[in-house]
């Protein structure tokens, strides 16, 4: 699983980033770690900075974590949590600035396909074009 | 007044402020953001009211640096990383609460860097810093406590024209225009309730 990048797909809503998680799945099976994460610390919409670190720890790969986000708060907290979880790490995480579901999918794509990290980036947010 | 009192002052002081117009924010928020502004502030800030007694025994600059944590894992929103880092670099450029003007200026301007680098934001764009620039300001110009609440409150009002650039408003493009900013509002309760602990003191 670790020889590809893995996405973290970070949405307010727990249901969305699911939702997105399991659409990704079922396009691109099971070849790269995907994880999801939503809603802040009590449930309720929103996002959770501890909750976005241990998404991406969960799918931690050498070759790198592309993250997508929905709204604002979603990518300062995405940001947020880049920056605590370490310079090296840091170096190693991207978020894609592309629309969460489709840029997800897009990202999948091309890192099933074995793609480095600026490459899945680029992909994932080539999709707006 | 000690320095642990005052921390633990600022707490309370700032916590029944946010709590006080929790709901305030969350109307402002509903116009032009996604409605959770106050809900947000009222959840960071209860957490941290919560660690009032620790962060009372810590020196100033470690309680902020603990405070800002905190609520950046608990707020929720966006606002979490933007106060939290503000708070955390208030506390890195200082480890005593500030005793003069011109300390309080440093202070408050390391937290504004924090929050122009978090948020990638200056002024003009309808947000907190929208009020806090200008609360800056009136202090380095040798503004008294009523002026600098005064400044605080003109500067919340002034964010009513702006067209929003940054953030969930930043979608609305005109249909901003003619609302308050909700975190130039949940700025200028944290600038009251600290101008509070100053008349006390």
């Amino acid at each position: 699983m670790t020889d590809k990048v893995s996405i973290v797909i970070v949405s307010h809503s727990p249901e969305v980033a699911k939702g997105a998680a399991d659409m990704v799945r079922q396009m691109v099976g099971d070849d790269i770690a995907i994880a999801s994460c939503g809603g802040n610390s009590e449930g309720g919409l929103g996002t959770d900075v501890a909750a976005i670190m241990k998404s991406i720890e969960a799918v931690w790969s050498p070759r790198g974590v592309a993250v997508l986000v929905d709204l604002g708060g979603a990518e300062t907290n995405s940001e947020m949590a880049i920056e605590l979880l370490g310079p090296e790490k840091a170096k190693q995480i991207v978020i894609c600035n592309a629309p969460v579901v489709e840029g997800a999918v897009m990202a999948a794509t091309e890192a099933a396909g074995g793609s480095d990290l600026e490459t899945v980036r680029q992909t994932a947010e080539d999709f707006k074009a | 007044m000690t320095s642990d009192v005052l921390n633990a002052r600022l707490i309370d002081l700032i916590g029944d402020r946010i709590e006080a117009h929790a709901d305030e924010l969350t109307e402002l928020d509903q116009a032009i953001g996604d409605g959770d502004h106050g809900d947000n502030m009222r959840r960071g800030f209860r957490a941290v009211s919560a660690e009032r007694d620790a962060l009372a025994n810590m020196t100033f600059g470690e309680a902020l640096k603990k405070a800002g944590m905190t609520l950046v894992m608990k707020v929720g929103g966006a606002s979490g990383p933007l106060y939290g880092s503000a708070f955390m670099a208030m506390g890195k450029s200082t480890e005593a609460m500030p005793e003069s003007r011109a300390q309080a200026a440093q202070l408050l301007e390391a937290g504004i860097e924090a929050v122009k680098a978090r948020g990638k934001s200056d002024v003009g764009a309808k947000t907190m810093l929208d009020v806090l620039v200008p609360v800056l300001k009136s202090i380095e110009a040798g503004a008294d406590i009523a002026d600098v609440r005064k400044a605080a409150d003109e500067a919340v009002e002034a964010t009513k024209p702006m067209l929003a650039t940054k953030g969930r408003a930043a979608f609305l493009g005109e249909r901003s225009v003619g609302h308050i900013d909700p975190g130039a509002r949940s700025s200028a309760l944290i600038v009251h309730a600290v101008c509070d602990a100053l008349e006390e003191k």
